[in-house]
């Protein structure tokens, strides 16, 4: 109520001054002046105006730099972003410089040069030489800015190096979810088909495999006797004839994506993406070793995300259907963030900054960058719950002849441990 | 060429004495471009405050997270703020709205349309536009896609939401936000009317410039209005077909089952059918519109103000050939610089330098048109009227954005703030605020020439000063937010410890921001109060040399009621040596032995 007066109040204002125009413009028609006739008066208050703008203007600048410097974000952690904060300070001063000089001159010449119905301007269509100057000038500039920055990043995004730690980060409405490989050192072959509760990454076994094949027998089933017995509205039972024939289909996609897997794994025998799914650690943390090179792999379940580490300076947007890559050196560990920052709660934060829906505000995971001691004894403690048990931790799975007979064996146990 | 002039010309006069016009052809249906000019004008007027008040709507939230407004409950209601809480959902389609309707409603079909339309026939001496039929169509197709977009409002999931770029897949299932349902659907069939509307707008500019100069007006001797509009409408008409492509498939892939944008998508349980298609297909798509729609947005204020700049400082335009060559390398680069949307989408790093060092290049036509600007300013005989104040308002934003856009066309610095509120602070002053103050430049200019009344100049003034104080206080801070790392399109910052610093200056953006709405209510009142109580207008207040201002103060149809005018000189013979007068309208001759410029 008190929020709607102050709105009337302000309102009325505004009415007020507005009729307080009207008085005067009534008074200087009476006068004979006319409207479009700017009083030497009008033009100097104006003048004067522009003049006084640029001390605040800049005094406002000034104060936002000097009040909000320390708390933007602090020093960089990582190797490239050192770098790239170096040349943003490079760029900045360039840009203030070019910023200060262009504003004083525009508006000094605006506020000097008022109208003098004795005077007047000077005859200057063009100057050829000056306006080749300032076309070259700034061409020199952008030159450099265009070299600086290409070189920064052409670094920052060339390939990560093979002996790189490889995590990948999987996004979806509205969280984060982190994928290590596990004691063979790959990650595993996924597909977005095999997703459900116990496999939220879609990870490619024969166990999920057989698993999800078996979830969606039964939900098809289900369905299929819902729309034989059960009494539906048109509307409702549409639904569910499309949800079933989608579920059919994927049914068949699953089918068609174990022969592939059998295929792939009797080209390439061990070294198929296909054997090293079962043993990845899938988890809701998100741990770096620092000084060490990482590349991240970026994937989406649903729309697009963006993966955005802005005490690291870096991001990369998860798009559904590809993975996209970046790499990074974490430099500084999250403990000497904290006594850099002076603050015992100090975090490094992952944080989506694509708009994804609803709670996009809050999709967030912390970063624990420790050194390599720690991380090591973290990714010890972490295998220990790999994404699915070794069905017999002495047989490795070792023809793919024995992995289709193994896998009814398989999916047994994946009902047990369920 | 001359012939079919006369020959036209008295066509018009003949069939000016035989009809008299009713209420509907005059204001509704009118084919007068004079009539569609002030059609656009008003419908953006009205656009532009639905955007204002959904701008402050997200900005009470922004600075006062999850309080209650009566403010917000009265214009959402209980279901989408209740007790005056902000609903997350409404959040996120309010800020889509607001984008879209400003960039395209306001920004394109406002200031295009209207000074398209008003100047081009009147500053080119011309009867009307080529084709007034297809004219006055342009005017409706932009009136029913303003009424489809209002009417997404108000369906049961809310408008449009996936932000204002509606990226797919999130603008493409109805599942991952309730705006992708019927809302998205109204968005799409309101943007396929809007680019038709644009698309007959633009193709009778570019006919209209081409072919119906009056006798002498060279395309050198065409004011920078009409250049400038001359290639908004070329941009328009290159790049909007692109825009409609990827909004069709986009419909494809909502309704038909089509995978154009979708792939290997997961959600509510369920694995969709969709295979083989590119998010970042669309986005290419978007932005090679959406980067040349950039410029259709600040072309035309950047011609305005060239006009009014050196109309108010009585001096010609400094580098008028400089002036137009930058307009054609912006127009050009332009078109190859839309990646640099896009660094981090995966794209390949390699494209992604070629799109650094583009991007970079419209520095340089855009330095020059700062330099010229500032110097035709220098030993002028300035006249600060309001429109000249939006004028020099513009260059000071053009500059204090066009510098950011510095560091975010940079690929490696760009990463760090890609999405944040350093982008939201960088646009909305170098193409926002530039955009709107060439706008109301506009209007205070050729106000006198719409309407025949004269706007109250001290209103003006209280206007500008408001508006061009809180344009600063509003989008400056935004940067220190963005630097701090805070993400746009956030409903609220309260999660993030890390941005504790900085939420203080949300407050300050806000007030800012309502101050800023305020001001806007001045010239609203004093734009439709002087169309009615104004003082009237004479026949050239500014005593300006272009065209328009040797016609009648009454609108007629037909523009000059004898024959059309002859054009002997360039637009911008101000303060002329060897002149009694320091302007020189275009319609004199040169004298013997004179030199055109």
């Amino acid at each position: 109520m008190t929020k709607l007066l102050i709105l009337i109040v302000v309102l009325l204002g505004i009415l007020a001054v507005a009729q307080l125009a009207r008085v005067y413009e009534l008074t200087s028609r009476l006068r004979g002046k006319r409207e479009e006739e700017i009083s030497d008066g009008d033009n100097r208050f104006n003048g004067r105006m522009l003049w006084l703008f640029v001390p605040v203007y800049f005094a406002f600048f000034l104060w936002l730099v000097l009040a909000y410097k320390d708390k933007l974000l602090p020093v960089a952690a990582s190797e490239h972003g050192v770098e790239t904060d170096w040349l943003l300070d490079f760029n900045w001063w360039i840009l203030i410089i070019v910023f200060v000089i262009t504003n004083i001159l525009l508006f000094w010449f605006a506020g000097k040069y008022l109208h003098d119905k004795n005077k007047r301007a000077f005859w200057q269509p063009h100057n050829n030489k000056l306006e080749l100057a300032w076309t070259i000038a700034p061409a020199a500039v952008l030159a450099v800015i265009i070299i600086y920055g290409l070189q920064s990043w052409a670094k920052m995004t060339s390939p990560a190096s093979p002996d790189a730690a490889v995590v990948e980060l999987y996004a979806r409405q509205f969280d984060w979810t982190a994928r290590y490989p596990g004691a063979d050192g790959g990650l595993g072959a996924t597909d977005f088909r095999l997703i459900n509760g116990t496999n939220p990454l879609g990870i490619v076994t024969q166990e999920s495999i057989s698993t999800r094949l078996a979830e969606l027998d039964a939900e098809i089933h289900r369905t299929d006797s819902l729309l034989e017995h059960g009494i539906l509205a048109p509307s409702k039972a549409d639904e569910l004839t499309e949800s079933v024939g989608r579920m059919r289909r994927n049914a068949t996609r699953i089918i068609n994506l174990r022969t592939l897997m059998e295929q792939d794994i009797a080209e390439k025998g061990q070294a198929s993406a296909y054997l090293h799914g079962a043993d990845d650690i899938v988890i809701k943390e998100f741990h770096l070793p620092v000084r060490q090179e990482v590349k991240l792999l970026i994937r989406s379940q649903d729309v697009i995300h963006s993966v955005y580490l802005p005490h690291l300076r870096s991001q990369m947007n998860a798009v559904p259907g590809m993975t996209t890559t970046i790499k990074m050196v974490p430099t500084i560990t999250t403990d000497s963030m904290r006594m850099i920052t002076k603050n015992d709660a100090f975090d490094f934060i992952l944080l989506c900054n694509k708009i994804c829906g609803a709670s996009h505000y809050n999709m967030q995971m912390p970063l624990v960058v420790t050194d390599a001691k720690s991380h090591e004894a973290w990714m010890t403690k972490a295998m220990e719950k790999p994404f699915q048990a070794p069905p017999t931790p002495a047989a490795p799975a070792a023809s793919p002849a024995d992995t289709t007979q193994v896998a009814p064996a398989v999916v047994a146990q994946a009902h047990t441990t369920n | 060429m001359g012939a079919t002039h006369t020959a036209h010309a008295a066509g018009h006069g003949h069939e000016a004495h035989h009809h008299e016009e009713s209420f509907i052809s005059k204001y509704i249906f009118s084919q007068d471009h004079k009539m569609i000019g002030k059609q656009f004008l008003v419908t953006a007027i009205f656009m532009a405050w639905v955007a204002v008040i959904m701008s402050l709507i997200f900005r009470l939230q922004l600075a006062w997270p999850g309080e209650g407004f009566a403010f917000t409950n009265f214009f959402l209601g209980e279901k989408w703020a209740p007790g005056g809480i902000l609903d997350p959902n409404m959040y996120l389609a309010l800020v889509t709205i607001h984008g879209t309707i400003m960039v395209f409603f306001v920004l394109t079909g406002g200031l295009s349309g209207t000074f398209a339309n008003m100047l081009i026939p009147l500053q080119l001496g011309a009867r009307d536009m080529a084709s007034g039929f297809i004219n006055m169509l342009s005017y409706w197709f932009f009136f029913l896609s303003s009424v489809t977009m209002l009417a997404s409002l108000f369906v049961e999931g809310g408008p449009a939401s996936a932000g204002w770029t509606v990226y797919p897949p999130l603008s493409a299932l109805p599942k991952s936000i309730p705006g992708s349902g019927t809302g998205m659907t109204l968005w799409l069939v309101s943007m396929v009317l809007f680019i038709a509307s644009s698309l007959m707008g633009g193709l009778n500019y570019v006919v209209t410039i081409l072919n119906l100069r009056t006798k002498g007006m060279k395309m050198t001797r065409m004011p920078l209005t009409i250049w400038a509009i001359f290639l908004t409408a070329v941009l328009g008409i290159l790049s909007f077909p692109v825009l409609l492509s990827a909004s069709l498939l986009l419909l494809l892939d909502r309704s038909m089952g089509t995978s154009f944008y979708l792939s290997d998508i997961h959600i509510a349980g369920e694995s969709l059918d969709h295979m083989g298609g590119s998010p970042v297909l669309f986005q290419h798509l978007f932005w090679f519109l959406g980067h040349p729609e950039v410029y259709i947005v600040l072309l035309p204020a950047l011609g305005i103000t060239s006009e009014i700049i050196s109309t108010n400082a009585r001096k010609p335009i400094f580098g008028y050939r400089a002036m137009i060559g930058s307009i054609l390398a912006i127009g050009f680069l332009s078109f190859i610089v839309w990646g640099h949307h896009m660094f981090i989408t995966g794209m390949n790093p390699f494209l992604g330098s070629v799109f650094v060092f583009t991007t970079l290049l419209i520095a340089i036509p855009s330095a020059v048109k700062v330099f010229n600007y500032i110097t035709t300013l220098w030993r002028g005989n300035i006249v600060l009227t309001p429109a000249m104040l939006f004028s020099i308002g513009l260059v000071a934003t053009f500059i204090a954005g066009g510098l950011t856009g510095i560091i975010l066309a940079d690929s490696a610095l760009d990463i760090n703030v890609h999405d944040t509120y350093f982008v939201v602070a960088h646009f909305h002053i170098v193409m926002g605020m530039s955009a709107i103050f060439g706008m109301f430049a506009g209007i205070y200019h050729w106000f006198p020439k719409m309407y025949g009344k004269m706007m109250n100049t001290r209103l003006g003034y209280a206007h500008f000063w408001v508006t061009f104080i809180c344009a600063f206080g509003v989008f400056f801070p935004m940067h220190f937010i963005g630097l701090a790392g805070a993400p746009r399109r956030y409903y609220s910052y309260s999660e993030f410890p890390m941005f504790d610093g900085v939420v203080d200056l949300n407050i300050l953006v806000t007030i800012f921001a309502i101050i800023g709405a305020l001001a806007q209510v001045i010239f609203t009142y004093n734009f439709f109060y002087s169309i009615y109580r104004g003082p009237k207008a004479v026949q050239n207040p500014w005593r300006s040399n272009t065209l328009e201002w040797t016609t009648p103060v009454e609108h007629m149809h037909g523009n000059w009621p004898g024959p059309l005018p002859t054009v002997y000189r360039w637009p911008y013979d101000y303060s002329k040596p060897g002149k009694a007068e320091d302007w020189v309208s275009q319609i004199t001759p040169l004298e013997h032995d004179e030199e055109e410029h």
